[in-house]
């Protein structure tokens, strides 16, 4: 029995796949208009190479890995935007104190880290704030990993990085976090 | 290679966030135990970090409850776009032809 063929219907594709597109996207990027503007591209980059579908795949799925390869370049670009938001470091990174903590970034006590204050609403607010201080890149790891709960080996795949690599940014983000959430909320 | 037990607090701390998804090592725990040992500040940065993975963990479990989708009115325009960049493809083609 032959295989089924599929066929593309783009008149269709805003109604049918938009919104599973829009939720593809914004899982990865966390930002409204740029996951808009990533299915939008998808839309146009599918009608352009339409003739190159070979049927194999459905529709939806075809789609998905255009979007796919667009979260890559912009992965890419934000991994390569050097200067943009300065990351602090939180220890030395050479010297005699290579991998020590930096004086001024020494955790501090926090006295009221009770497991009622986690359902505080200022509290969540704060942390987005603190989410969207972090650099994008370090964001865009961060959220996917802890926020969407998405396995490393993924993400991984997903962004073309190593684990290892994965585990350096998360370090980073979840460091510059705990800072900026002492800063901001532990010290007032 | 001697010191494969005492690793820095930079060490420490990054297989501390990584047994927070709980994907370190059996080895990893031993070495961040024994740094644990010799220093209090990462051993307070985990007391920390256990906080703050329950206050991500509730903003997971908000997120995933939330579907959000692309308004009407945006989708009307994306089809517009869409159909435009049709019309110039085909007129295109058939230039070709």
């Amino acid at each position: 029995m032959a295989e089924q063929q599929h066929i593309l219907y783009p008149d269709f594709w805003v109604d049918k796949h938009s919104d599973y597109l829009f939720n593809f996207a914004i899982a990865r990027i966390n930002n409204y208009d740029l996951a808009k503007d990533l299915v939008q591209e998808t839309f146009f980059a599918g009608l352009k190479s339409a003739k190159n579908f070979e049927g194999k795949a459905s529709e939806r799925t075809w789609l998905v890995s255009i979007l796919k390869r667009k979260i890559i370049d912009h992965y890419r670009k934000i991994n390569s935007i050097k200067g943009q938001a300065e990351v602090k470091m939180n220890f030395y990174e050479n010297g005699d104190n290579e991998g020590s903590w930096i004086e001024e970034r020494v955790p501090q006590s926090w006295d009221n880290d009770t497991e009622k204050s986690i359902e505080n609403e200022e509290l969540k607010q704060q942390l987005d704030y603190c989410i969207s201080k972090l650099p994008e890149k370090y964001a865009m790891v961060f959220t996917m990993k802890t926020i969407q709960e998405f396995e490393t080996e993924e993400i991984c795949k997903e962004l073309e990085i190593t684990s290892s690599n994965l585990w350096v940014m998360i370090h980073r983000a979840r460091t510059q976090l705990r800072k900026c959430i002492e800063d901001n909320w532990f010290k007032k | 290679m001697a010191n494969k037990f005492f690793i820095s607090c930079d060490e420490a701390t990054t297989i501390c966030d990584k047994s927070q998804y709980k994907e370190a090592s059996f080895f990893e725990i031993i070495q961040l135990k024994l740094h644990f040992l010799v220093c209090k500040v990462c051993a307070l940065y985990s007391k920390q970090n256990n906080f703050l993975s329950k206050l991500y963990k509730s903003k997971a479990t908000n997120c995933n409850k939330e579907s959000i989708c692309i308004s009407v009115k945006e989708k009307e325009e994306i089809k517009k776009q869409l159909e435009q960049l049709k019309s110039e493809l085909s007129l295109r083609n058939n230039l070709v032809l």
